[in-house]
């Protein structure tokens, strides 16, 4: 079923607009990887998805229901859970209570310390050590676990492996794909086009606040997204807001 | 893309900047520099405002001194006492509007300027040449409590002025010879006939007045004026323009310091009479909030309109005691949060109105291309 | 051993300035607001044990647990109502509004009770004049000893409360970052609401024992908010503890000024605070934020 429908998403940066009438859908279960240049729009569009931002316009529909104007706290309640850009750890809270943090207001669901603990066993040597004192990809799997302690059904994900080493990158991939056995829906924010295509069921292509690509990533190449991403034109490319993510609806 | 002006736009200029000979701005043109002058830029920028309504306020402002030879002696001083308003609103103001420096302590500087006058009289000074050397002598108490003060931020700063203002209130009220808890007389007002005495300190009033709204008005049309509103705006942004937020504020607090020393110094020859409790009280501050935030926060003709709203309720209201006084904290913290730009940006919001020529507007003439 | 006598009864008024502190420092913490009308809404509450305890005729301390849930609920609703408002609005926004808040609370008290001085003392007996004799000039009062170990224990249970129960991590969690606490199901204004209903009821302790201890009227707030900041700045922002440092620190100031002469209590008291923050450690409050 289509858990997360986006329709003509406005939001504005003060006077700037960063998401110019953007519209998606996601599949329960499917993991998308949403690519685009710094600056185009994506950690803005994924805020006002989680609540964190305000929607200018258009609509945004989670499991049927409109949560446009729903508050971030009570998205989580709903299923809605964002890792967002820089992480953003209580600093001066240590591991554990970041995580206890997130896992009191959750939804219900197989998600406490300890599943989390054992789906994430890097963490377990860290639980008393301050968030800020912490390495950027343990930071990462942290901010990831806090975020699945509420139990969501949908987990995004904005900026995976940046400025983290190839190695802590792989762990951090490593937990995603527990998190997609367990059937959590993904949107996976990724700067490595070869590793989101090869990881994604879907793509979406963001540029200059539009969408300039949205495929199955098994029906597009890298150098279409490629170009998508830079914004060149080729006749290849399906027209922006084509949406092939569509499944058949009943 | 277009090529880069070879002029800068000038903008104090009052006309449009197609009239003048060099070679206009043209942002959104296609054609190298070079090419015909005959097209008007798109956009051009103009002080907003006339410089026709500051010298017309200025001629009024001078006019101002005829009063104590048309009107009655009770007029002349209930207009030195709105005149005092109008300084300690504009100095107020030109902190927290412009420095973005909320002061609960200014009564320190009252007080110190009041007090500053009685001491320098008890010494042989004539009483007005105090009133102007005490204003200086504030001035000089702001440079010495600056950087004690100015390492504070927002609330610290606010509750730090007004232990200052305490303390000073406690060190006075020690004095025996400045009249202890008791109060004080500016005695050397005395030689003066009623009359002629309520006209001088009218004049020396008015003239501080004029000499404050004109530092201030100087200040903003100069760069130190944009800088001041940026800071104003968002200090953090324009720190990393590279505007130097300390000695602005600084040079701000110095100026409230003067501003709020005379302003005490003129209360003490209008009124003639002081007690610590008085000079140093917090209701000074209360009036301050109200006269600024009702007038217009962070705008030049604001706190003129809230000094004078408030000069208009103090003479009617001021009997009704502790009510009146709920009345000017719920009116003032409603507008707080409601209306902080004050009534003032109600009428330029509305009317479009700008009198004074501060800031600038974006002005786009009729487009008129020639083909060359 | 007038020295002696000074500071040990310095240390007990420290405990009262250590309870006015610790509701100023709670919202500095949380929401990075000074609250201006802090010292008024301790007199309010003072005020609102006064007329429990004198028309119901009972101990100022059965009072004040009658009176702690009204005062709760004045300060959860203070924060829904206006505090909320003023931190949307920037960061000048809530001194101003506190401040007019405290000039409305004061002139309200004075319109209803009067400027008459009042005193609980009398209503709590032999607790509020009671002491021990230690020697010719030592003496120890009961309600110094009192309030010092409600000081302590108020102090010690948020502490607790801070680090140990979920409801405190929120709220260190909203204090460092409340967008992204937000994002993890806190909602951060309830989580304001209940820190100013805490900072509310910890001020109507302070302020009844502020009765208990000597007198109180309308106009008595202001004083209270200087002496708490000057206690929270002496004993270094952001931690608890040493809010109790610096209202030990600032009472033995004022003890030991009035020693020389009575009339120097609060004005030694503030040139201490000058002092030090004019010092290197006054310097360095320049790092700390604030709104």
């Amino acid at each position: 079923m289509t858990l997360l429908q986006v329709d003509d998403l406005v939001a504005y940066h003060g006077l700037l607009q960063a998401v110019r009438g953007v519209s998606f859908s996601v599949e329960e279960g499917t993991i998308l990887a949403l690519v685009g240049a710094n600056g185009a729009g994506k950690s803005t569009m994924l805020r006002t998805i989680a609540g964190a931002h305000h929607a200018a316009g258009g609509r945004v529909s989670f499991a049927g229901a409109d949560v446009t104007h729903v508050p971030a706290h009570r998205r989580v309640r709903h299923g809605i859970a964002l890792v967002p850009e820089g992480r953003k750890l209580f600093a001066d809270l240590t591991v554990e209570e970041n995580l206890l943090v997130a896992g009191r207001r959750a939804r219900p669901g197989p998600w406490r310390l300890d599943t989390v603990l054992e789906s994430f066993p890097m963490l377990q040597p860290l639980l008393n050590r301050r968030a800020a004192s912490l390495s950027g990809g343990q930071q990462q799997a942290t901010a990831i676990a806090r975020a699945v302690m509420a139990n969501p059904r949908l987990l995004i994900v904005d900026e995976v492996s940046l400025g983290l080493s190839p190695l802590a990158v792989d762990t951090v991939y490593e937990c995603l794909a527990v998190l997609r056995a367990a059937g959590t829906t993904l949107i996976l924010v990724e700067q490595d086009l070869q590793r989101a295509l090869s990881v994604a069921d879907h793509v979406l292509c963001v540029l200059e606040g539009r969408v300039a690509l949205s495929s199955a990533t098994a029906a597009v190449t890298r150098e279409q997204v490629t170009a998508a991403y830079f914004g060149l034109h080729t006749p290849q490319i399906a027209a922006p807001q084509a949406d092939l993510t569509r499944s058949e609806q009943p | 893309m277009s090529a880069s002006p070879a002029q800068p736009v000038r903008p104090d200029s009052e006309q449009p900047m197609s009239a003048s000979p060099a070679q206009p701005v043209r942002p959104d043109s296609e054609q190298p520099m070079s090419a015909s002058p005959d097209i008007r830029p798109l956009w051009t920028v103009r002080r907003s405002g006339t410089r026709g309504a500051a010298t017309g306020l200025l001629l009024f402002g001078l006019a101002l001194f005829a009063v104590p030879y048309l009107f009655q002696a009770n007029v002349v001083q209930q207009l030195t006492t709105l005149f005092i308003f109008v300084i300690l609103a504009v100095m107020w103001n030109a902190l927290a509007g412009y420095g973005g420096l909320v002061s609960v302590g200014q009564q320190a500087f009252i007080g110190f300027g009041a007090y500053a006058t009685i001491f320098l009289a008890q010494h042989g000074v004539s009483p007005y040449l105090a009133v102007v050397l005490a204003a200086l002598a504030s001035a000089v108490l702001a440079v010495v409590v600056a950087p004690l003060l100015l390492r504070l931020r927002g609330g610290q700063f606010a509750v730090g002025s007004w232990v200052v203002a305490e303390t000073l209130a406690l060190l006075v009220a020690l004095d025996e010879d400045l009249g202890g808890g008791t109060g004080v007389s500016l005695r050397g007002l005395n030689v003066y006939a009623p009359n002629m005495r309520r006209a001088y300190t009218y004049w020396i009033t008015l003239a501080f007045v004029l000499v404050l709204l004109g530092l201030v008005f100087f200040m903003l049309r100069h760069r130190v004026g944009a800088a001041l509103q940026a800071i104003r705006d968002d200090e953090e942004a324009a720190a990393s323009l590279g505007v130097r937020t300390a000695p602005l504020k600084f040079g701000l607090f110095v100026l409230a310091g003067f501003g709020c020393g005379a302003a005490g110094a003129l209360t003490l020859a209008n009124t003639l009479f002081i007690q610590p409790q008085s000079i140093f009280g917090i209701q000074w501050t209360a009036y301050l909030l109200f006269m600024v935030l009702v007038g217009g926060l962070g705008t030049f003709e604001g706190p003129i309109l809230g000094a004078i709203l408030f000069f208009l309720l103090q003479n009617q209201f001021a009997q009704q005691g502790a009510w009146y006084l709920i009345g000017l904290g719920v009116v003032a913290g409603g507008f707080a949060l409601f209306l902080p730009r004050g009534l003032w940006s109600l009428l330029t919001d509305r009317f479009h109105l700008r009198i004074l020529p501060f800031g600038y507007d974006l002005y786009r003439p009729a487009p008129v291309i020639k083909e060359s | 051993m007038t020295w002696i006598n000074a500071v040990v009864q310095g240390l007990l008024l420290g405990g009262l300035y250590a309870l006015f502190a610790c509701g100023l420092s709670l919202l500095f913490g949380v929401m990075r607001i000074i609250n201006l009308a802090h010292g008024d809404l301790a007199v309010l509450g003072a005020f609102l044990v006064w007329t429990i305890s004198t028309s119901a005729h009972v101990s100022p301390f059965w009072a004040l647990l009658l009176a702690l849930p009204v005062m709760l609920a004045v300060g959860y609703l203070l924060q829904r109502t206006v505090l909320s408002r003023s931190l949307r609005g920037g960061p000048l926004t809530p001194l101003l509004t506190t401040f007019g808040l405290g000039i409305v609370i004061q002139n309200a008290l004075l319109q209803v009770y009067s400027p008459d001085v009042r005193s609980l003392g009398g209503a709590a007996g032999v607790l509020s004049t009671g002491s021990w004799r230690l020697s010719a000039q030592l003496s120890i009062s009961y309600i110094g000893v009192l309030t010092l170990a409600t000081a302590v224990v108020v102090l010690g249970g948020l502490q607790l409360t801070l680090q140990r129960t979920s409801f405190g991590r929120e709220m260190r969690a909203t204090a460092q970052d409340p967008d992204t606490a937000a994002l993890v199901g806190v909602p951060a204004s309830a989580v304001y609401a209940r820190a100013t209903a805490i900072a509310v009821g910890i001020a109507t302790i302070a302020g009844t024992f502020l009765a208990i201890h000597s007198t109180f009227d309308a106009a008595s707030g202001p004083l209270q908010l200087l002496f708490a900041f000057e206690a929270v700045v002496i004993g270094g922002l952001g931690s608890l503890w040493g809010t109790l440092t610096g209202g030990i620190v600032l009472g033995i100031a004022q003890t030991i000024g009035a020693t020389f002469d009575p009339q120097y209590s609060i004005l030694a008291g503030h040139l201490v605070f000058l002092a030090i923050l004019a010092s290197p450690r006054g310097r360095s409050i320049l790092t700390r934020s604030s709104r």
